[in-house]
């Protein structure tokens, strides 16, 4: 026995299956055909993933004793999850996450016993599975049976129809025709959605809202699904118009216990990708959250399913049905949500399921337990732009404060201050999670969290999420997964800097020089007004407020600065005047602490080359040192206007326009590919293509001129 | 047990801020805590000897009243100071930046880094020396400051005043600002935008030995010395001007701004009939690409000066102070504002000049060198911003005693390389005949010999008034200090305007009835600086800050510690 075992509880039927359909499945999908499942104790695991959730399976696996190895690659070697453990493979190549064959080698080379697989990556390959169980290493997961038959979805939807689990309305089948699809399209009723059947994540996924677009529209789906699966069979479904993503957290032992671990409601999305999962869902009848975990339940037991798995729904909010989606065969992303209304410890599940355990909980224990809880709500903190369509950004955190973790507020992060957000892979930097009460206490408290939550470097959603936390309709429970979309000159909405933020900014500056001159200072009147004079002191800042999508024009102000002692500072910005501003820089913390003649302000100030980012007040601001007249003449620097940059590390998959071609604002310009993701770069305004600098397969650096355009005049 | 512990009020009277007397330089002592013996003297008891106290009752009429004259007077010499530092007439500085240059002030500004200060220079020059023209701040503007961490001396045409041409004293505010650099070896650097000499005015600007030639001489000299010398050409630089980048060992120039040359256009025409533009005669492209003659080419003034920091961050300039200078120090304990107060306009009135002292140096720490000896001279050692120092300062009539005692204090100071500061309130040596028969020329002789001869940087402040012989002995021009400042309520002549008149009656002249307002005018601190017989008027209470500037000047970059050598004292 292992020291796990002590922590069990004996436990019995959690509840009666009535799915008839499923007990079929079972019986031919139970690799060990036997009831009676051998104990196999995990003594060493190896996690095949990286950043948090390596982190997060590690943190459970050594307090329960388990020897963990990490595996990283070449530009993940300083990675934090690299570093948790003293024992760490180098696998090279950034993509070698996916070699499974060197992966298991690793695991025996290293004497493992187990393989956690994470979510992402090979969590969901069959192949990995089977080729796991085949090494005699046991795969913290479901079945590889388990996971092929879910991974498809066509087969999935046979098998849950058959479990009696309602589906979708939609062809699954293998004819490919375009012409066939669209008129399967028109028995299933527009609109349509169209969706690779390979596909995850929102890749390989459009919506065809009328006849017309709907061969477009395949091609481009099927385009995205080839190039991130290598697989374009597609799926059409019925498109619900007002829906909310609403998932089942499951569990199951090989002992045949299956429970409900609550749901979560994963609505509010951006590019189909969820950003904030909230349990309980809001606004949900107990007898339909009740028929959902029943549903759920009866999904997992149809496919002979083990461990932790998630069954996600779509819910029409119209019509108060749902239909089964797919089901991830793995641990997702969002469980901390789970085991914050549950208060236990998923991946401990997962270990005391793969080592052949019985589920610590009855599913009347869960139910009490969510019900005395209350709510909790994660929220995904991404490198990524959100007035840029949320395209990924990458590159080294610069400064990073996380609010306090306690009981209620949780961080589950892969990266500390320094580290470098990779763009070879994900750019989710952390999950914050918090627990209230109530839904509305538990928002609250989000909201007070991410403004404690400072992340200055790659851009973040920061501050769209706390956007959405005061969003009103939001705040009401009212979601669907078009939220985004449906309030998007709400979230969007520009929200200039006070002219106090400009004040810091401009003291920020003005300190940060001196600091750096006077490291070695040999004299110490600094600064301060000598003699009758009183001229020479007063220094103008020229700041900019970029426009946050990057088209819009760039507000710019001059903030004067007159410094009439060691440290205190007349400040003029428009309109407004601050006298005898008492400021002070501490450079460990990066605050300027300012008390104005009306205030206090603690500002934190993060200057990187032209860019400085500021935290004020729980808001962070992003402004820009202008450039000065005579570097375009002296320095050959071009306006930015008069060219299309590349927003992040790409690759340059195609050019729609030609040198000389006249283009309207809002034309597609460029398409790019980053982290695996498409994103079509538009014209910023009306013009003439004077040059296209990168061509077809080009990689490009963040902040490469895609496409110049002719100077106005020409 | 009171006796072993003393009390917390006790304690109290210990802490330096309460001590309020002027009667007993030493502490309150209770019988309580009075030791007998005192083989171990704690430093904080120990510290307690050297900190001047106070006596100013800053809620008396007295103090009140001289406060409210020297607000006045400070106010209405800050308003000419603003005055000035506007630069020309309103229409030529429109004209100047709708050009797109930068004024004067703000290319220095730009120039020094950021949250350092400017000690500028003799702000008054040219103030009503030339009626019926203004020329604010002679047109040129010359200063102290830090440019990329070394502290330089900038000289600055203010093209607004008269096109920047030079006027006499205008030379005489450049040459100075260069004897300054040599002396303190300060790299200069030269923000060039002038006309020239300024023509109808030529015969008190070229010929003589401290005129425009003399530039040109210093910079060649400074050259020598190993003091940089930078130009920026930021406007016209014709005929001798052009020797000023030409002779600097780097340049920069401005494009389609700067212009070099021996002859401009119109005299190049009227010479040879050649007709030629001023970019092509002599613009920065010309210079930068062809002629060689400068080194640098911006595209603008803010560029020119992003340069000129450049080449100055270039010049491995030594950064150390010299070792005795403390890394950190302490304001001082009374307030410096207060000298307003105390010090008043009615230069009759005897200024204390310990309450003075404790309002310059660190700490209100002021160790007094024979403090019971010839008191109407104040020794002692101090330091103003960690700058170890020795202050002379009058405190009345100089007799034999205090000559004395000067000259052997600044002996000391010689000998162990530290700076001096006068601080100046002299109506002259005692004159009679029991100072004649003490020996009063001779003494007062030592202390001439004592000041001319102490080869460390000296610093004058004239506090008060500033006449006779005692010019002399407290460092006045002659005496070549480092650097002179007045204060606002300085007077300056060889002797007030009241003796003048008995002694010219006495003596059988008839006085003009002019003279004595004539001879009030002249001593006036406006007067002496407009015509650069100081290097500026300070409020009393940056004088401080002033020279802490100076020591700076003074005692960093490459400067080496001379040894002195004393002339015969006549004992």
């Amino acid at each position: 026995m292992s020291a796990l075992s002590g922590l069990r509880r004996p436990q019995g039927f959690a509840f009666i299956f009535k799915a008839n359909g499923a007990a079929a499945v079972r019986r031919n999908t139970s690799a060990a055909g036997a009831n009676t499942p051998v104990f196999k104790p995990l003594t060493s695991v190896l996690i095949a993933n990286r950043g948090e959730i390596a982190l997060r399976v590690n943190r459970t696996a050594s307090e329960y004793g388990i020897r963990t190895t990490t595996i990283y690659t070449t530009p993940d070697a300083h990675s934090q999850h690299a570093l948790c453990s003293p024992f760490a493979v180098n696998l090279g190549e950034p993509t070698t996450y996916l070699d499974g064959d060197r992966i298991i080698q690793v695991a025996k080379d290293q004497g493992c016993n187990g393989i956690h697989p994470g979510y992402g990556f090979l969590s969901e390959n069959p192949h990995f599975a089977r080729k796991c169980t085949e090494a005699g290493l046991t795969f913290i997961g479901p079945p590889w049976q388990a996971i092929e038959a879910m991974g498809s979805k066509s087969q999935s939807k046979d098998i849950m129809t058959a479990a009696g689990v309602p589906c979708i309305p939609g062809y699954h089948g293998s004819n490919q025709d375009p012409e066939y699809l669209k008129a399967e399209a028109e028995k299933i009723g527009y609109p349509v959605l169209l969706k690779a059947v390979k596909g995850g994540g929102g890749k390989g996924m459009r919506i065809a809202e009328t006849p017309e677009v709907f061969l477009d529209q395949l091609a481009s789906a099927k385009s995205e699904a080839r190039n991130s699966f290598g697989d374009d069979v597609m799926l059409v479904e019925k498109y619900i118009t007002k829906p909310r993503h609403i998932e089942v957290q499951v569990f199951a032992d090989k002992h045949g216990n299956c429970v409900a671990l609550g749901e979560r409601d994963c609505s509010i999305q951006r590019r189909h990708q969820k950003i904030l999962e909230e349990s309980p869902a809001p606004h949900l009848p107990e007898e339909i959250r009740q028929d959902l975990w029943e549903k759920a339940r009866a999904a997992a037991l149809a496919v002979g399913y083990e461990g932790a798995g998630t069954v996600e729904f779509i819910f029409d909010n119209d019509t108060g049905e749902f239909f089964f989606m797919e089901m991830n065969t793995r641990l997702q992303v969002e469980h901390p949500v789970t085991e914050m209304v549950t208060g236990e410890d998923l991946v401990r599940w997962q270990l005391i399921v793969a080592e052949g355990g019985k589920l610590p909980l009855t599913q009347e224990e869960i139910h009490q337990r969510i019900l005395e809880r209350g709510a909790a709500i994660e929220a995904r903190i991404y490198a990524e732009n959100p007035d840029m369509g949320f395209i990924p950004d990458s590159g080294k955190l610069l400064h990073l404060r996380t609010p306090a973790a306690t009981d209620t507020v949780r961080i589950d992060a892969g990266f500390v201050t320094g580290d470098e957000v990779s763009s070879h892979y994900d750019p989710m930097i952390a999950k914050l999670i918090v627990r209230g009460p109530t839904r509305q206490a538990a928002l609250q408290k989000l909201r007070a969290a991410l403004e404690e939550y400072q992340v200055a470097g790659p851009i973040t959603n920061i501050e769209f999420l706390k956007r959405i936390c005061v969003s009103p309709a939001f705040a009401a429970g009212d979601v669907e997964t078009g939220y985004i979309e449906k309030h998007r000159a709400e979230l969007f909405a520009r929200q200039p800097a006070a002219p106090e933020v400009l004040a810091q900014a401009a003291i920020g500056l003005l300190q940060q020089e001196i600091q750096a001159q006077s490291a070695d200072s040999i004299f110490g009147v600094p600064g301060a007004l000598v003699g009758f004079g009183t001229g020479y002191q007063q220094r103008e800042f020229h700041l900019t407020e970029p426009a946050p999508d990057g088209t819009g024009e760039p507000t710019a102000t001059t903030v004067r600065v007159r410094q009439t002692g060691p440290s205190i500072y007349t400040v003029s910005v428009n309109e407004a005047d601050y006298p005898d501003v008492v400021a002070t820089f501490d450079t460990a913390s990066n605050t300027i602490t300012s008390f104005y003649p009306h205030t206090r302000l603690a500002t934190t100030f993060i200057r990187d080359a032209e860019r400085i980012i500021l935290f004020q007040q729980g808001r962070m601001y992003r402004l820009q040192l202008a450039v000065p007249k005579w570097a375009e003449k002296a320095l050959g620097i071009k306006d930015v206007a008069n060219s299309v940059l590349a927003p992040m590390p790409c690759k340059v998959l195609r050019v729609e326009v030609q040198e000389g071609d006249a283009v309207e604002k809002g034309q597609p310009l460029v398409v790019i590919e980053s982290m695996k993701m498409e994103t079509v770069i538009r014209s910023p305004h009306n013009g003439v293509i004077a040059r296209v600098v990168h061509g077809k397969g080009d990689l490009c650096k963040a902040g490469t001129a895609l496409v110049e355009f002719a100077e106005e005049g020409k | 047990m009171a006796l072993a512990a003393p009390s917390r009020e006790l304690l109290a009277l210990f802490r330096r801020s309460l001590r309020t007397t002027t009667l007993s330089r030493q502490p309150y002592r209770s019988r309580q805590c009075r030791r007998a013996i005192a083989t171990y003297a704690h430093s904080h008891h120990a510290s307690q000897v050297s900190i001047l106290p106070t006596a100013v009752d800053t809620s008396s009429a007295d103090y009140k009243e001289n406060k409210r004259s020297m607000d006045d007077v400070v106010s209405r010499i800050s308003a000419l100071h603003a005055r000035i530092a506007q630069g020309g007439p309103p229409k030529s500085r429109e004209k100047h930046v709708s050009r797109g240059k930068m004024l004067v002030r703000d290319r220095i500004a730009a120039l020094i880094d950021p949250g350092t200060s400017f000690l500028e220079l003799s702000s008054l020059a040219g103030f009503e020396v030339y009626p019926g023209e203004d020329v604010p701040a002679g047109g040129i503007v010359t200063g102290i400051g830090t440019v990329s961490g070394v502290t330089c001396m900038i000289v600055a045409n203010d093209s607004t005043v008269k096109g920047g041409t030079y006027y006499p004293v205008t030379v005489k505010k450049h040459l100075r600002a260069q004897e300054i650099a040599q002396q303190n070896r300060l790299p200069c650097i030269y923000l060039v935008d002038s006309g020239g000499a300024n023509l109808p005015h030529q015969a008190d600007v070229f010929p003589d030995r401290d005129h425009f030639g003399r530039i040109f001489y210093n910079q060649a000299r400074m050259s020598g010395m190993g003091i940089p010398q930078l130009s920026v050409v930021m406007g016209p630089c014709t005929a001798g001007g052009a020797y000023v980048p030409s002779m600097s060992d780097e340049s920069i120039i401005v494009e389609n701004q700067g212009h070099i040359f021996l002859a401009g256009p119109p005299l190049v025409k009227a010479a040879t009939g050649e007709v030629v533009s001023a970019e092509e005669l002599g613009g920065g492209r010309l210079h930068s690409e062809v002629s060689g003659v400068t080194d640098y080419l911006a595209v603008d003034d803010a560029h020119a000066l992003v340069l000129a920091r450049r080449s100055i961050s270039n010049l491995n300039w030594p950064q150390a102070q010299s070792s005795t200078v403390m890394k950190t120090w302490e304001e001082p304990l009374h307030d410096p504002e207060e000298l307003h107060g105390i010090v008043g306009t009615n230069l009759r009135r005897q200024i204390p000049i310990h309450e003075v002292i404790s309002r310059i140096v660190d700490g209100s720490v002021f160790a007094e060198f024979k403090a019971t000896y010839g008191s109407t001279l104040v020794t002692g050692f101090a330091h103003i911003y960690g700058h170890p120092v020795g202050i002379v300062a009058n405190n009345g009539i100089l007799f034999s005693e205090s000559s004395l005692k000067g000259a052997h204090f600044i002996q000391l100071c010689a000998k162990r390389g530290i700076p001096l500061v006068f601080l100046q309130n002299i109506s002259g040596f005692m004159v009679g005949k029991d100072a004649e028969a003490g020996g009063i020329a001779k003494n007062g002789a030592k202390l001439v010999t004592a000041v001319a001869c102490a080869e460390v940087p000296k610093f004058t402040v004239v506090v008060g008034s500033s006449a006779g012989a005692g010019n002399y002995g407290m460092c006045g021009r002659a005496y070549s200090p480092n650097f002179l400042f007045l204060w606002p309520t300085a007077k300056t002549s060889v002797m007030g305007p009241e003796q003048l008149s008995s002694v010219m009656e006495a003596v059988g002249k008839t006085v003009d009835p002019e003279l004595k307002a004539r001879i009030e005018r002249e001593s006036e601190a406006t007067f002496s600086s407009a015509r650069l017989w100081d290097d500026g008027v300070v409020p009393p209470s940056h004088t401080r800050k002033v020279l802490g500037m100076g020591l700076m000047a003074a005692c960093g970059g490459s400067v080496v510690r001379k040894e002195t050598n004393w002339g015969v004292f006549r004992m």
